[in-house]
């Protein structure tokens, strides 16, 4: 079995101390919601496991015992949303698609768009698309490449709740296949089984 | 392997679709030559005499001219971070992009320098070391000024930032490609200068996308 473990996480930002002592296992099915108030380091926490940043203090990583199944590890729906507005969303993910496995990628981007309610803008250029439009085909990402860890930093913002459906149906499908994720998220969102951690709990004590 | 080739193809079609860099580095090449004959007058010997500088430094700034926005759209739209959290290597990423700033803008600079060469009235038989210099050194260009674009990724004024930085680096090329017209100009061997041209990119290649990736890494942290 493969498990993402954080140990005694501190993480520094502009030489603040934004978070520390956080310490979570994910095993495959589980997911972890992220709570806080804003600068408390939802984000920072998402990058951290992403490996975009390295952590102050503490370790995370992937304990895993032999069964590597191919799987980009982690999949990263951050604050922007990766994409270019010169390609079309069909474009765009193809290409993502074909970066993790070439077989039939253009079929499989057209799934994945079709999965978040967006077949039929796949051909047009996503500097046209809504803000919902652009978050849609941008996690729609998500199903192009296969990934054991999604990490969702703030996955409803811009999203109706139509889309909110879609994507809630989404993660339950990926937990169900022994997947992973954390989301940075409010409570409308229904994560199902998934365990809280509040950033509010980890803060540094005040200064005196 | 297969990703370098998946990562080239899409930012040419980005560079052929979205961007007018590519074009306006050209025409700032041909524009920025072609101010030199007004400058300086319609004197021949004058301008056969300086050509082989004159298309080289004017190439030297139109590749630069070009390079500001080569990573900083990635950086703007979030794409250098979903390569980071896959596991994309940087580096890979980041070679794309230079040997897709040659072809988009590199090359074309180096087929039009025969047209701007004839212009300057440059002798016939400097046209075919003009070409293996700009062929040899233009992706140097790419390269080098490369890291100085993903060194000013986020910066104010990236542009000027990023002249500062890479033009000095610059100079060892831009000393051989002249060095090599001007040998061959006076009927001597271009060979020691061309050979050092190549050396710096057989260097450039390996080193400069490993730079560039330390770079980005630096800049999404």
């Amino acid at each position: 079995m493969i498990v993402y473990q954080a140990r005694d996480l501190a993480c520094v930002r502009g030489g603040r101390l934004v978070f520390q002592d956080v310490s979570f296992d994910l095993v495959p099915g589980a997911a972890l919601r992220v709570v806080g108030p804003n600068g408390s380091g939802k984000s920072s926490l998402l990058r951290l496991i992403a490996g975009l940043s390295r952590p102050f203090d503490g370790r995370c990583g992937w304990r895993r015992e032999a069964d590597d199944d191919g799987r980009d590890p982690i999949a990263l729906i951050g604050h922007a949303n990766g994409q270019k507005p010169a390609l079309t969303p069909l474009e765009d993910l193809t290409f993502w698609a074909r970066l993790a496995d070439r077989r039939e990628a253009p079929a499989r981007a057209r799934l994945a768009l079709e999965g978040f309610g967006l077949a039929p803008l796949a051909d047009t250029p996503q500097r046209y698309l809504s803000q919902g439009q652009k978050r849609r085909a941008a996690l729609a990402r998500l199903l192009v490449a296969p990934s054991r860890l999604w990490l969702l930093d703030e996955p409803t913002v811009g999203l109706d709740s139509g889309a909110v459906g879609l994507l809630e149906g989404q993660v339950r499908r990926h937990l169900e296949g022994g997947g992973m994720v954390v989301a940075s998220t409010h409570l409308s969102f229904d994560l199902p089984d998934a365990a809280t951690l509040d950033m509010a709990d980890h803060q540094p004590a005040e200064a005196w | 392997m297969s990703g370098f080739f998946l990562l080239l193809r899409r930012e040419i079609v980005l560079a052929l679709r979205g961007g007018t860099d590519a074009g306006v580095a050209l025409a700032f090449f041909v524009i920025a030559v072609t101010l030199f004959p007004f400058g300086l007058g319609p004197e021949p010997n004058l301008l056969a005499r300086i050509a082989p500088g004159v298309l080289w430094v004017a190439a030297l700034l139109a590749a630069l001219l070009s390079l500001e926005r080569l990573f900083q759209g990635d950086a703007d739209d979030g794409v250098i971070e979903v390569h980071l959290a896959r596991g994309t290597g940087l580096e890979v990423v980041a070679f794309a992009k230079m040997v897709a700033h040659w072809l988009v803008t590199g090359l074309p600079l180096v087929l039009v320098s025969p047209v701007l060469a004839a212009m300057l009235g440059l002798p016939s038989r400097g046209y075919l070391i003009l070409l293996a210099t700009l062929l040899v050194g233009t992706p140097v260009l790419s390269l080098v000024g490369g890291i100085g674009a993903a060194l000013t990724i986020g910066a104010r004024r990236g542009g000027a930032l990023l002249a500062l930085l890479v033009l000095p680096l610059l100079v060892p090329p831009l000393i051989f490609a002249v060095g090599a017209i001007d040998a061959v100009l006076q009927g001597l061997s271009a060979r020691a200068n061309l050979l050092l041209l190549g050396g710096l990119l057989a260097a450039a290649l390996p080193l400069a996308p490993v730079a560039a990736a330390a770079a980005m890494r630096q800049a999404v942290e």
